[in-house]
């Protein structure tokens, strides 16, 4: 349950931007999560629910954007979708492919007031 | 409509955002209003793990500058890790200096294991945290475990989830896989194996008696990870502990010439100032 420990990220962060940017009150929270990353969707979003309690993100919803699996295929040498991090290249069959995006976990923006 | 952030101000005159704390700004011929009770974005673009990473490239720093080995030994609960690392430390610590922090929910039981084999060790008990962090460990690096050329392994959390995503500031991550456990976990925790350098196969003693594939476990984990490296051993019998010893001491090698570099590059950079310098003061008192 290390979504609780991403949602703390999640709230500090916001709190950090509290300080900077001159805000009241977090109204909405957008996440990209990519699709192979260590996250498990129920869970963040349980989890943000009993940590944004007594914050400025405290009536915060919360969006998340998945973000597709994507690797570069050194046999092929050419982009690839990557479904799991176990799939094999969908054109030559080999694992030799480097993940270039799907573990993403990030903040993409907020709506403050 | 102010096109500028959307304010629904009738607004003819341009008027300046440039400051994001300007919250309360007077539009020119227009009314003061109040910015701070109207919703606006803020693209942020932040890892979630940002500060993690920080605080992981501040433990990278304190063992660069001393120029140690650091490892983080990740597994399930009851793989061997604790047996592997006794075993471990009694073969190095005297060839250079060996140290542990050992991470559980409860308990200094590990610790007390390990410093029984005569290293310092240190426990770090996360309470119902399931994994170690960088801060969490760099308020355990005290000086017992910051040694010159030494090798530091912090044993995680037994769990194959969580530590995956926590950069401790580590050169390698180091997977423990125990025979008795089921031979296709690197397709049930790909993370984990992804995230490794090195996969320790424990327990191979044990193989006589259990029905675990070992070709077929290398072949998962390489699907998930072509670049692992896997050694087989069984820390109990000492079967295949020689070349896990030696990957050791080749990073422990390989960290302590990186370090010489740094402080030949630093010395190199002190005496070309000193020339220069007294060639300065040569002016100075002519």
């Amino acid at each position: 349950m290390h979504e609780f420990s991403l949602c703390e990220g999640i709230i500090d962060a916001v709190t950090t931007q509290t300080r900077q940017q001159g805000f009241s009150r977090v109204r909405r929270v957008w996440l990209e999560i990519g699709a192979l990353a260590n996250v498990e969707l129920d869970a963040l979003r349980f989890a943000f629910e009993v940590v944004r309690a007594n914050t400025i993100a405290a009536a915060a919803e919360l969006d998340i954007i998945t973000l597709p699996g994507r690797a570069w295929c050194l046999n092929c040498a050419q982009a690839i979708a990557i479904g799991e991090l176990y799939d094999p290249c969908p054109l030559c069959g080999g694992h030799q492919w480097r993940l270039t995006g799907g573990n993403e976990m990030r903040i993409k923006e907020l709506e403050v007031e | 409509m102010c096109a500028t952030c959307g304010c629904g101000e009738s607004e003819p005159v341009a008027h300046s955002h440039s400051q994001a704390q300007d919250a309360n700004h007077h539009h020119p011929g227009g009314p003061v209003h109040d910015h701070a009770h109207e919703p606006r974005r803020i693209s942020l673009e932040q890892d979630i793990l940002a500060k993690n990473a920080e605080f992981a490239a501040g433990n990278r720093r304190l063992f660069a500058d001393r120029g140690m080995l650091v490892l983080n030994l990740v597994s399930s609960p009851g793989s061997g890790k604790t047996t592997l690392l006794v075993q471990t430390a009694q073969a190095l610590r005297d060839a250079f200096p060996v140290m542990v922090i050992g991470g559980d929910q409860q308990t200094a039981r590990d610790a007390e294991r390990i410093r029984a084999a005569g290293v310092p060790a240190v426990q770090i008990n996360t309470g119902k945290g399931c994994h170690l962090d960088a801060h969490g460990v760099g308020h355990a690096l005290d000086q017992s475990l910051l040694a010159e050329g030494g090798v530091l392994f912090i044993e995680n959390v037994g769990n194959l989830v969580c530590p995956a995503d926590f950069d401790l500031g580590e050169a390698a991550k180091v997977v423990i896989l125990s025979v008795t456990e089921g031979e296709d976990k690197p397709l049930k925790y790909p993370n984990m194996f992804a995230a490794s350098r090195l996969m320790l196969l424990n327990k191979i003693d044990l193989l006589p008696h259990v029905d675990f594939d070992v070709d077929r476990c290398v072949d998962y984990a390489r699907r998930v990870n072509p670049d692992l490296q896997i050694l087989r051993l069984s820390a109990r019998s000492g079967e295949g502990m020689a070349a896990w010893l030696d990957w050791v001491r080749a990073g422990q090698r390989n960290e302590l010439s990186q370090h010489i570099d740094r402080l030949e590059a630093d010395l190199a950079a002190a005496r070309a100032r000193l020339i220069h310098g007294g060639g300065e003061i040569r002016r100075t008192i002519i």
